[in-house]
């Protein structure tokens, strides 16, 4: 031994005093892991509310989301590729909300007030300044993928039609136009400058299982906040319904 | 009359007893998570040796195919094993008790002849204190371990946010792959530590729960003559 170390302490007892120090120790030991094991079951079985998660769990999620948001900034952006790293064969995930297919007569409702609805068409849309972006997307199921998509920043689209007061409200939110998909995104996330209404993927108009014509890009999120097919947007203090949230998972999602 | 001889502080007994069933649960719900993407395996080309995981193990172990519960779980537990992680730390810092934990120079080395001995290929061991040399690489391997799950996870958490720490990592896809590694990582370290700790036997694992291995007194005695007893009187019994 090239260092000094102090000799474990050693000391003389009788042997009854040994036995009695074990069996102390034993016996906190096995209360703890008991205890331990009785909690975990608490937990495991809690009554899972509307939401399909222990309610514990569910304030755990919402801790970090309160901790992560601390440290959050809309100019912190996802990384960026060229166009030549997207792939070409993009996956196909979720079909929740994109039954059958849709035509022209399709219009993005947006409820900017009670009683005041925008109804804009595609071409509206396209008059707006197009912004790309090519990021790595990312699914909760843990795969990943470069891809490319081209649109309308949101950021761009709520200027273009002075939406700017909206932006005070906490979150967005969006379902298809059968109503069957349905997400809550937080302002500052929506506010991200790659956060697009995006009409095109790989510089072609959206295929149908993509959500054709128009879908959320939103980065800063996992895919199942990035809502196919959009068919109303609005505005809200309260969070928004959400399709995956209320099957278990985080509402934030936040990457 | 025993020789008790203190070996694991109380705190570090609690560490080590609260990381046991913590990890166990992070390595649970992990495998939930992964359940949903299981693309990795061994091998090459288009030959696997090994896949993670055979269908078999998903059944054996009766993983519930609920990636939202593995994320929730998974989002909850990492906060005591990271915390637990952190106070172990500090406190082998603040304690003194790295000095018997960590390597030292001839430690790996010796590392070799205690795995040579105990493969019974080699008849001497190294000279110890509280650990030996091959405990000394291993405890210390295995919060490295820690802290790269710790990093690796974060990476995969929150990627944007903490892009440099993705960076750092090599990248969204490669800190996944370092994160699984590790995890399996720590299975091999279980099940070689729970060989290691039946063969080293009863009194050295009792010291994980009461803090003291004990010894028998080895009394070196002058020889007694024997002398023929001393009649004693009858006694009675007390009352």
């Amino acid at each position: 031994m090239s260092r000094y170390l102090p000799n474990p302490e050693e000391k003389i007892v009788p042997d009854g005093a040994v036995r009695k120090r074990s069996i102390i120790a034993f016996s906190m030991f096995i209360l703890l892991l008991v205890g331990g094991a009785l909690l975990f079951a608490r937990l495991y079985n809690e009554p899972q509310s509307a939401n399909n998660v222990q309610p514990t769990l569910r304030k755990g999620l919402k801790a970090n989301e309160r901790l992560f948001s601390l440290f959050y900034s809309k100019h912190r952006e996802a990384k960026s590729f060229t166009k030549d790293d997207a792939v070409k064969k993009v996956r196909v995930n979720g079909d929740v909300g994109m039954d059958g297919t849709l035509d022209t007569t399709w219009r993005l409702k947006v409820a900017r007030n009670p009683g005041d609805t925008l109804m804009l068409t595609m071409d509206d849309l396209k008059k707006l300044p197009k912004t790309e972006v090519v990021f790595d997307f990312k699914c909760v199921e843990g795969w990943s993928q470069v891809t490319w998509w081209g649109g309308v920043r949101f950021s761009d689209f709520l200027k273009a039609y002075n939406l700017a007061p909206q932006t005070g409200l906490k979150y967005v939110g969006m379902i298809t136009p059968d109503e069957t998909y349905y997400v809550g995104n937080d302002m500052p996330s929506m506010l991200q400058p790659q956060t697009l209404l995006a009409y095109e993927m790989n510089g072609q108009p959206l295929p149908q299982n993509q959500g054709y014509p128009l879908r959320l890009i939103i980065p800063v999120k996992y895919g199942i906040k990035h809502l196919k097919r959009i068919g109303v947007m609005y505005f809200s203090n309260d969070k928004p319904k959400d399709y995956w949230a209320e099957q278990g998972y985080d509402y934030y999602a936040g990457l | 009359m025993k020789k008790i001889v203190k070996k694991h502080p109380l705190a570090i007994r609690w560490f080590h007893w609260v990381n046991f069933p913590v990890l166990t649960v992070m390595i649970w719900s992990g495998l939930l998570i992964y359940w949903a993407n299981d693309i990795y395996r061994l091998g090459w080309g288009d030959k696997t040796l090994l896949k993670f995981f055979p269908q078999s193990v998903y059944d054996a172990l009766h993983v519930p195919f609920h990636l939202s519960t593995g994320m929730a779980f998974h989002f909850f537990f990492m906060w005591f094993f990271f915390i637990n992680g952190i106070l172990y730390v500090l406190y082998t810092i603040f304690s003194g008790e790295w000095r018997y934990l960590l390597p030292e120079k001839s430690s790996f080395k010796e590392a070799w002849q205690v795995v040579l001995h105990d493969l019974h290929l080699r008849k001497t061991a190294p000279p110890q204190v509280k650990y030996n040399a091959a405990q000394r690489v291993a405890y210390s391997a295995i919060i490295v371990m820690g802290a790269g799950s710790i990093i690796t996870g974060l990476a995969i958490y929150k990627p944007v946010q903490l892009h440099w720490l993705c960076a750092l990592c090599g990248g969204y896809e490669f800190a996944r792959i370092i994160h699984f590694a590790l995890t399996i990582g720590y299975v091999l370290f279980f099940i070689l530590h729970i060989v290691q700790v039946i063969l080293a036997g009863w009194n050295n694992f009792q010291a994980m729960v009461t803090g003291f291995e004990v010894e028998q007194i080895v009394e070196v005695e002058e020889p007694v003559p024997v002398q023929p007893e001393p009649i004693a009187p009858i006694e009675t019994t007390e009352p």
